[in-house]
């Protein structure tokens, strides 16, 4: 349970971490393309039925290009203005909820039949359910794959080179635009592979963006904004306080987003900069 | 007293089209229910002044002082379920209960800047996004503040539509006025606004100068948060109800909305904001375009931001006044002259 809430959080956490730590843009709509992502799985699955692998895709290029297209047109103009980042992507997250319940209305929705094979097999006499060891198995995949990307490939040096030093990096021939775009893409394109890791399990509706959010921001931040080791590891922290909170005191259950954001203030409070945390040069006064 | 304020008037508004407008606006305001507005206007009309109350206790803080704050909803929360509190345990008088409940949204804020304080930029507005999700769950969850269903029952603010509105009003225009001086950066009695100013400009120079930086960003949260706490206690007794959904998100958003529609960092930008904007998306609601009325305005908000970052109010103010270069006194944009010393405007 840790371990699968754990790594669907990792990987949508690690997903605006890059975009923070790189654009240095706190992308707030990031748990709306999440939400997005699904609410596209299950149209083109549940309502045009097509087949899973093609669903799977299309909502893939969907989610990436609209991530793409919002940073080309939206936040590119911005991205100096620390503020007006955050009140774009707030207005743009508020605009994909509202477009949802626009088109889809405020139902409860769920995909099914469930993507990923059912039942369950017993590793050292504990019961497993198949789903989430492909969900764990996935997560794994993705994490060695984007720590390959970022320290072998051209592209990935361009995307440390710019978390680094901008200016530095566009003097070196690096173009930033084009990097940031990438990194959005590549950013949104992780927020629609949770979805669609956690689409078996997950109840979604069009405002469902505003709690992940919460989640998400209470990780991240706990390991430190901008830093994809940081929240990993607090992925599975937060994921570990819900499992432990909602398993020794059921009754206290609805209780599980303040106990997260409990501990981000904590964090906060003692260490300004999170687990792992960039801290910037302006911010130590 | 009185022959000075005509004097001011006389020389002081007219000239000026925007104060002209302003002066104007309250006018028609407070005449509105002598014209004859329907209830339902009336309630729209008192629930704008609530959210004026509250969108410039927000640019007050976050505007000002800089200090973007993404939770004023815990403001607004705490002052609507402080008063209700103090209705059901004490049995205070909705007079009595919106203040304290004030105060001790004031206090909240004070309590909740401790945190906050070592925090700027996005660091701080995350911290303040997360206290009203707190808050949120902790009242939904204890039967001390009624759980799911909130506290209900609470007494009226008056007993016809009519003098609900002018209870609205009055509070409104009083809190606002009071803002407007507290944030005036050319005052010569309240140091306040140019500080803020100062604070949000350039922190470090502001240190430098000599100001205890870490005070004035306690004031501006204990000042956004009792004007918030007001607004909160209005509006609880208004619908008579104090619920979870006081400390929503989205509450904290739509006055982010009205501000920078308005224009931040401007009082009259607020409140022309709200009053702009909010009687129109409940007149859409029920039409054709009823359920997209947020999608039109998150466009709008959208499009302001990057087309428009001042702000419609201060884009027109700036289309119809010009300051003199000679002695800074504001003329309307259509003068050659300026009023007082004479210089050309162009």
């Amino acid at each position: 349970m840790t371990l699968t809430s754990g790594s669907v959080y990792a990987v949508l956490a690690s997903g605006m971490s890059l975009i923070f730590g790189v654009a240095h843009i706190v992308n707030l709509a990031h748990t709306a393309f999440y939400v997005l992502a699904a609410y596209f799985l299950w149209y083109f699955f549940n309502v045009l039925g097509l087949h899973p692998a093609a669903s799977v895709a299309i909502t893939l290029a969907a989610t990436t290009g609209l991530g793409m297209l919002s940073y080309r047109f939206l936040l590119d103009r911005v991205r100096q203005h620390p503020q007006v980042v955050l009140l774009l992507t707030i207005a743009l997250a508020m605009l994909i909820q509202e477009i949802l319940l626009g088109t889809f209305e405020a139902h409860l929705r769920t995909v099914y039949p469930p993507l990923l094979p059912a039942g369950t097999v017993s590793i050292f006499g504990v019961t497993v359910q198949i789903q989430q060891l492909v969900i764990m198995g996935a997560v794994a995949v993705i994490m060695v794959g984007l720590w390959l990307f970022l320290s072998r490939t051209k592209a990935g040096v361009a995307v440390r080179a710019t978390a680094n030093d901008a200016e530095v990096a566009s003097l070196m021939g690096i173009s930033v635009s084009r990097t940031l775009l990438m990194v959005m893409g590549l950013g949104t394109a992780l927020a629609g592979i949770a979805a669609m890791l956690i689409s078996s399990t997950w109840v979604f509706y069009p405002w469902a963006w505003s709690p992940s959010l919460v989640m998400i921001l209470a990780i991240i931040v706990l390991g430190g904004l901008g830093s994809i080791k940081g929240s990993i590891l607090g992925a599975y922290i937060i994921a570990l306080a819900e499992t432990l909170l909602v398993s020794l005191a059921p009754q206290y259950g609805y209780l599980k987003t303040a106990v997260a954001l409990a501990a981000m203030v904590i964090v906060l409070s003692l260490r300004p900069g999170g687990l792992f945390g960039i801290v910037f040069e302006e911010e130590k006064l | 007293m009185f022959r000075r304020l005509l004097k001011d008037f006389r020389w002081g508004v007219i000239p000026v089209p925007g104060r002209l407008i302003a002066v104007i606006f309250f006018v028609v305001l407070f005449i509105l229910p002598l014209l004859g507005a329907s209830r339902y206007m009336l309630l729209i009309l008192s629930l704008a002044c609530i959210n004026a109350i509250f969108a410039v206790s927000w640019d007050v803080l976050s505007g000002y002082s800089g200090q973007v704050n993404f939770g004023q909803a815990l403001f607004f929360g705490a002052g609507a379920y402080g008063s209700a509190l103090l209705y059901k345990y004490a049995g205070l008088p909705p007079g009595a209960a919106i203040p304290l409940g004030a105060v001790a949204a004031a206090l909240l804020g004070i309590v909740t800047c401790f945190p906050a304080l070592r925090l700027r930029g996005p660091y701080l507005s995350l911290i303040t996004l997360a206290f009203p999700l707190l808050f949120q769950e902790l009242v939904r969850g204890f039967d001390v503040t009624g759980g799911y269903l909130g506290i209900r029952g609470l007494p009226e603010l008056a007993t016809t539509p009519a003098g609900r509105y002018y209870v609205c009003l009055v509070v409104m225009t009083v809190a606002v006025l009071i803002m407007w001086k507290l944030t005036d950066a050319g005052s010569k009695y309240v140091r306040t606004g140019l500080i803020f100013h100062a604070i949000r400009e350039d922190e470090i120079a502001a240190r430098a100068t000599g100001i205890n930086t870490i005070n004035y960003k306690i004031l501006a949260f204990a000042i956004g948060g009792f004007f918030g706490g007001i607004a909160g206690g209005l509006y609880a007794h208004l619908i008579g109800t104090a619920g979870y959904a006081a400390f929503s998100m989205t509450r904290s958003f739509e006055a982010i909305i009205w501000v920078i529609f308005g224009g931040m960092v401007s009082i009259y930008g607020a409140v022309a904001g709200v009053f702009a904007l909010y009687p129109l998306v409940q007149s859409l609601t029920g039409t054709v375009v009823g359920s997209y009325n947020y999608v039109i305005m998150t466009v709008l908000v959208i499009c302001i931001l990057l087309f428009m970052p001042e702000g419609v109010a201060v884009w027109i103010r700036d289309k119809i006044e010009r300051e003199c270069p000679r002695c800074k006194l504001t003329n309307a944009a259509w003068r050659r002259t300026c009023r007082a010393c004479g210089a050309s405007l162009h």
